[in-house]
């Protein structure tokens, strides 16, 4: 089954560029980017620019709605995914306890829809 | 009476003698087949009803479970194919119709049970949820009684119970028993769900005919046969029982909490007892110690003997901090240095929670308990009256207003 694992986190409570704690969270992702690949499990991911580069819209009465800015403010940010396929849920939460921004944000796994069932 | 109807009482009879412990099996069986636990659960309530015929006609078979697990399969079967492509009927069929022909003339159905409750108490499922699984799947719960005991509303209840089993299958929460690695985290939250079931039983009594602290027990005691030898199970069943043995001796004729020092121990039950004791022991000797262990440890020190033994409560408590470093675990333990003795060093300890537990009963009752004992009359009176605005129950009100009254101003 094919899980995507939305990682969200509060810009704030990241590591600064140039730290070394960003050094180790970047440490972080590569070593799972490798990982996934050698598992198999790796089906997609990408990483997002900040939410002050965000736009929004809306149609409404046939209109579009553009505005500036994310869906939400909240405090914590949609920053990146990963898509990847595996057995179960277990085995897709262990890889979300491998994305280094767990350790300040949080990682919500979501089943991917299948369009066919009957497959 | 005709042939048929006393037949079909037959029937009915060896339907319901069947143990409940049996429809806990066939489900967790059948959904180790279907994958699918709504199914499972409709295609097993469709064998029921075909054996209040088959049976009444025919007489009861020499092996019903299996009469059920194969006529339950076969409704399953019925139901795919009703609301299924024939694609996708026949990927599902060929290795199911394989397992059935192997079980065919047994009466060794597969007991999957363990597998079933871990899939109800995985942390992927709201604790509410997760409660009200493991009481329909394995205690064989009435949707009406489950929510009668959480004062829901039957339909409610029902699609809490529908949404946990539509999250189970869409979001592939597995049906296995966890590896070591996750194992004690997930025997935790095992162990918590069927302590919270406990707990319900301990502060509500029956509900409808249904003690949900003897559902615990009972739950308790299935963990411990499905998983022998484990010493966190067994120290949670010993926990259970410790308690649950001194049911009768913990209010007086006017319903008010009896506290465990002034209680009538010949109201105990001395059996229970004995049991619980000897499962802490069996337990501890397997040097794993963990946290349920150590609590039915403690409540082995307020059961044996003529007295709480408090110098070897203390200890406990300080070992059970460093397994669970919680506000309530301190509070227990400086209610301990108080019974030792140690009234000042209580006192003070018990001050440095006043934040953390501010909203708490017993951190009140315990405050004021230390105060009075130290001549601090009005801070006793005043956390007394905190205590009861606080109280869950009558009970606990009752005896505390007892208190409070006693006190001498």
């Amino acid at each position: 089954m094919k899980y995507m694992l939305l990682i969200y986190n509060d810009p704030a409570r990241e590591p600064a560029f140039g730290t070394p704690e960003f050094q180790a969270m970047m440490e972080g992702y590569f070593a799972l980017n490798g990982r996934m690949t050698a598992d198999g499990v790796l089906r997609g991911g990408e990483g997002l620019k900040g939410v002050e580069t965000a736009t929004s819209l809306r149609i409404k009465a046939g209109k579009v709605e553009t505005m500036d800015g994310p869906f939400a403010e909240t405090k914590e940010h949609l920053g990146g995914y990963y898509v990847i396929e595996v057995a179960d849920l277990d085995a897709a939460l262990t890889y979300a306890a491998l994305i280094p921004s767990a350790a300040f944000g949080t990682i919500e796994v979501r089943p991917l829809m299948d369009y066919n069932p009957a497959g | 009476m005709t042939t048929a109807a006393s037949g079909a009482l037959a029937a009915t009879r060896a339907l319901e003698s069947l143990a409940r412990e049996d429809r806990g099996r066939l489900l967790s069986a059948l959904i180790a087949r279907l994958r699918d636990f709504s199914l499972a659960e409709e295609a097993l309530q469709d064998a029921m009803i075909s054996a209040v015929s088959h049976w009444g006609r025919a007489g009861v078979p020499s092996a019903p479970l299996n009469w059920l697990l194969t006529v339950a399969y076969r409704k399953a079967i019925d139901r795919l194919r009703q609301s299924r492509s024939q694609a996708r009927l026949a990927s599902d069929l060929v290795p199911l119709l394989g397992e059935e022909a192997d079980e065919e003339g047994s009466e060794m159905i597969p007991d999957h049970r363990l597998r079933l409750i871990f899939t109800c108490c995985h942390p992927a499922i709201e604790q509410k949820s997760q409660i009200a699984l493991t009481l329909r799947t394995l205690g064989g719960l009435s949707t009406v009684e489950i929510a009668r005991a959480f004062l829901d509303q039957e339909a409610t209840m029902g699609q809490r119970l529908s949404r946990a089993k539509a999250k189970i299958a869409a979001a592939r929460i597995p049906y296995a028993v966890p590896e070591p690695p996750e194992w004690p985290e997930r025997l935790n939250a095992v162990l918590a769900v069927v302590y919270l079931i406990f707990n319900a039983g301990y502060s509500a009594g029956p509900v409808a005919g249904r003690d949900f602290a003897e559902e615990a027990i009972w739950l308790g005691r299935l963990l411990d046969r499905l998983r022998p030898s484990d010493a966190e199970i067994e120290g949670f069943c010993a926990l259970m029982l410790l308690t649950h043995a001194r049911r009768a001796a913990r209010t007086d004729q006017n319903g008010v909490t009896i506290p465990l020092a002034r209680q009538d121990r010949q109201l105990w039950d001395h059996t229970m007892i004995a049991e619980g004791l000897a499962l802490v022991e069996r337990a501890l000797s397997r040097r794993q110690p963990g946290p349920y262990q150590i609590k039915a440890a403690i409540a082995a020190c307020h059961c044996e003997g003529e007295t709480s033994d408090w110098p070897q409560i203390v200890a406990l408590y300080t070992t059970l901090l460093q397994h669970e470093p919680t506000a309530i675990v301190r509070l227990n333990r400086a209610v301990a240095l108080a019974e030792v003795g140690e009234l000042e060093l209580g006192a003070s300890e018990l001050a440095l929670l006043a934040d953390a537990l501010s909203d708490y009963q017993p951190f009140h009752a315990a405050q004021a308990e230390l105060f009075a004992r130290q001549g601090r009359t009005s801070e006793a009176m005043g956390a007394y009256a905190r205590a009861i605005a606080l109280a869950q129950t009558s009970a606990d009100a009752g005896l505390l207003a007892q208190r409070r009254d006693a006190l001498d101003v």
